[in-house]
């Protein structure tokens, strides 16, 4: 037991220790900070005014199309074609169709943005609406007073029902955010420090000291040390990560003028499809104001459970490769089957994030190979005791056997040299009997 | 004599061959036995299973006249493989006493040893240097450090001088000697047979996993002597006949015999002194370990050395 203690010590200090540990825990969350709060900035500075020319106006567009004071003006200025238009001053021009036909045109010398484009349409749509609304009787005033009482009518607010019958406040955005978030920071993670590990292991067979290291404790031992030294690292690094984005980000909001914020909402809510362009000032508002809806404790707890162990699920899985292999070529190979599930998990949590109460991400919630990604993205939202105390034991329990299955895999490998070794063959030596 | 070490049919299988196969010996305390054989004989994995890395597939060790456990006894063993290796990013003395912990040493013992170790090898100035700034035998030293510091009773070495100049190999060997002195009992495993004969007590030849010689320095070589002598005489004589020796070889004023069964060097003498030419030199050639290896390894003739002489 002390030996282990005296591995793990050396493999947390020696990497503590590391400048890239310094430079990757405090450069990454300014890094993240300054990117989160430059995209704002820009998006709320540069935003370019697209001035479009309308030509063939059949008459009612004039009146009924709107100019966007922030992104989009239309000009009824006569005689503006798609040769002279740059000419005149216009980003680009449109043409509308005679009679029925739906086939609009706009020429322009950049290439139009999505947004841009998606934006004119539905300005199209609208005006044409209108039109045959006033057509069919409807008074211009009418339409007018109904299209003002409808914007911002609905906010919908989703109460959760508990077992209990007790309706909890929820937030679907918020939820969003943190479900993917802590997924894809799970993902990362396990990935990183799996690829640690197996360096570390690598290092220790090629530089020769396994043998000597060896002759003092048992491999298994070493390579416990390994990983718990390596995940000590990770839970510092996130440890320093949440002190640092927490500090930082209250010093950067404080520093954000309040107009910028309520412009970026603005910003944000124009955006079709909103909730991926969720600007982080949007957040930061949301943040403010309904911050107490998720379960932080929950979600906190679990978090360090499925990063802890779905790190000592597949870091044992890397150690064994690392214990095979001579140099980094090689071990990408090995290294493809571990890497699958965890990609394949991730590819889940982005498709079925969307309905996280399905089969698919119930299943992938369970099986330990995907569970830490999925669970993850799943608790935000809510799920039953059951299903997450059932989660949580398979993937303990899965995490038992690859270590189990990774330590007789590491004790053969870590001394075997000149060899190439595949995965048929590793678990020939996992599961002999000895 | 206690015996530090006793192996006895000793086996272990892979599945391709039979890698040390009902290799028996035994190590008198304070003695040092060299381990010998060609690439692939089987030592490493004999040691290995000495150092307790490996079970034995049959066979028992003895450790100090109990069988070996090796979870308890390794503190007692210090093993410096011939694949040998140290952590290349981390400082000299933290490696040294993280090693020296690792053995069972508490923080303040490793701290005194690798103190003491250090002053006697000239390394205090090293301790806060990286180990990829050393060169191969500062390597070398530093890690025949960290194989002796916790005083173990059976040290095992592999191949400790390759790569070192002959003053830091002096030094190590003069340690080797003291460390004996002292009743630590040395494995030493090598090719190269000159260090044998300097350095060994006692010796055992592997060959494909089998032990094929057992015994004293010298008492092999009497056991493979071929009854050659060299004798400097002042004439070369141009025939040479007797009943008692032939000659095999010659070289300036050095003659080669081989003296037959049943016939003593006095015979070859006085050969000589009646063809009134003068000697100036005699001298048994025994065989050097050298030769022996070859061999039992290659059995390949012995003197091939010597210019043949075409009578």
């Amino acid at each position: 037991m002390n030996k282990i203690w005296l591995i793990i010590k050396r493999e947390y200090i020696t990497r503590v220790r590391n400048k890239s540990f310094l430079l990757s825990t405090f450069l990454l969350p300014i890094v993240m900070i300054l990117f989160i709060f430059g995209s704002v900035f820009i998006a709320v500075s540069t935003k370019t005014k697209a001035k479009v020319a309308v030509a063939n106006d059949p008459g009612y567009f004039k009146n009924s199309i709107k100019s966007d004071s922030s992104s989009i003006s239309f000009d009824f200025t006569p005689g503006v074609d798609s040769l002279n238009y740059a000419g005149k001053g216009f980003d680009a021009v449109l043409y509308i169709p005679n009679g029925t036909s739906n086939n609009y045109a706009i020429y322009s010398q950049k290439q139009l943005g999505l947004e841009t484009e998606a934006r004119i349409t539905d300005k199209l749509n609208k005006a044409i609406e209108n039109n045959l609304l006033q057509q069919k009787g409807i008074h211009k005033e009418t339409l007018d007073s109904i299209s003002k009482q409808t914007k911002d009518a609905v906010e919908l607010n989703n109460r959760v029902l508990d077992e209990n019958g007790k309706a909890k406040e929820a937030n679907a955005g918020l939820a969003y955010g943190i479900a993917f978030g802590s997924g894809i920071l799970i993902y990362i993670t396990m990935i990183v420090f799996g690829a640690m590990v197996m360096r570390g292991v690598m290092e220790e067979k090629t530089n020769r000291i396994a043998e000597v290291i060896i002759s003092s404790v048992k491999p298994f031992q070493l390579m416990i040390g390994k990983i718990v030294g390596i995940a000590g690292v990770g839970l510092t690094q996130f440890l320093l990560w949440i002190i640092l984005i927490f500090t930082l980000s209250s010093i950067a909001g404080a520093f954000i003028p309040h107009e910028l914020l309520e412009q970026a909402n603005q910003v944000n809510s124009q955006v079709p499809g909103g909730m991926q362009n969720n600007t982080a000032a949007l957040k930061f508002l949301e943040f403010k104001g309904i911050l107490g809806t998720a379960n932080w404790g929950l979600i906190l707890g679990c978090f360090f459970f499925y990063f802890l162990c779905g790190y000592l699920f597949y870091s044992s899985l890397f150690a064994a490769v690392g214990s095979v292999v001579e140099d980094a070529q090689e071990s990408q190979q090995l290294m493809f089957p571990i890497m699958m599930p965890i990609i394949f998990a991730f590819i889940i949590l982005s498709s079925g994030i969307n309905d996280p109460n399905s089969k698919l991400m119930f299943w992938g919630s369970m099986i330990p190979f995907t569970s830490p990604i999925i669970m993850m993205g799943r608790i935000p939202f809510g799920v039953p005791w059951w299903q997450l105390g059932l989660s949580m034991i398979l993937l303990v329990a899965g995490f038992l056997f690859t270590t189990w299955m990774a330590g007789k895999i590491y004790r053969t490998g870590i001394l075997l040299y000149g060899k190439k070794v595949n995965w048929k063959e590793m678990l020939k030596w996992a599961f002999k009997k000895s | 004599m206690s015996h530090i070490l006793e192996v006895k049919n000793l086996k272990k299988y892979y599945a391709t061959q039979k890698a040390v196969d009902e290799v028996s010996f035994s190590l008198e305390q304070g003695s040092i036995f060299g381990l010998l054989g060609p690439n692939g004989a089987g030592k490493t994995t004999l040691i290995r299973m000495i150092t307790g890395i490996f079970f034995p597939d049959e066979g028992e060790i003895l450790f100090n006249g109990k069988k070996f456990d090796p979870i308890n006894d390794v503190v007692h063993i210090g093993y410096m493989p011939e694949e040998r290796g140290l952590y290349k990013k981390m400082k000299i003395g933290e490696q040294a006493m993280y090693l020296a912990q690792l053995k069972g040493l508490s923080q303040k013992d490793a701290m005194a040893q690798v103190k003491d170790w250090f002053v006697k090898f000239e390394m205090q100035s090293w301790w806060n240097k990286k180990v990829q700034d050393l060169s191969k035998g500062m390597g070398q030293k530093l890690q025949f450090v960290t194989t002796v510091l916790h005083e173990p009773k059976l040290i095992i070495l592999d191949e400790p001088f390759s790569g070192l100049d002959p003053v830091n190999s002096n030094l190590i060997k003069d340690e080797i000697y003291k460390l004996a002195k002292k009743g630590c009992s040395i494995i030493f495993s090598t090719h190269r047979m000159e260090q044998v004969e300097e350095i060994c007590d006692h010796i055992i030849l592997m060959n494909k996993g089998k032990k094929i010689l057992d015994g004293t320095v010298n008492g092999v070589k009497q056991q493979f002597k071929e009854n050659l002598f060299s004798i400097g005489l002042q004439q070369m004589p141009e025939v040479i006949s007797s009943n008692a020796f032939k000659a095999i070889g010659k070289a300036d004023h050095t003659l080669v015999v081989k003296i037959n069964e049943g016939h003593t060097a006095n015979e070859v003498l006085q050969h000589f002194i009646q063809q009134n030419n003068n000697i100036t030199s005699f001298n048994e050639m025994l065989p050097s370990l050298n030769d022996i290896f070859i061999k039992l390894v290659e059995g390949t003739p012995l003197s091939r050395q010597f210019e043949k002489i075409t009578e």
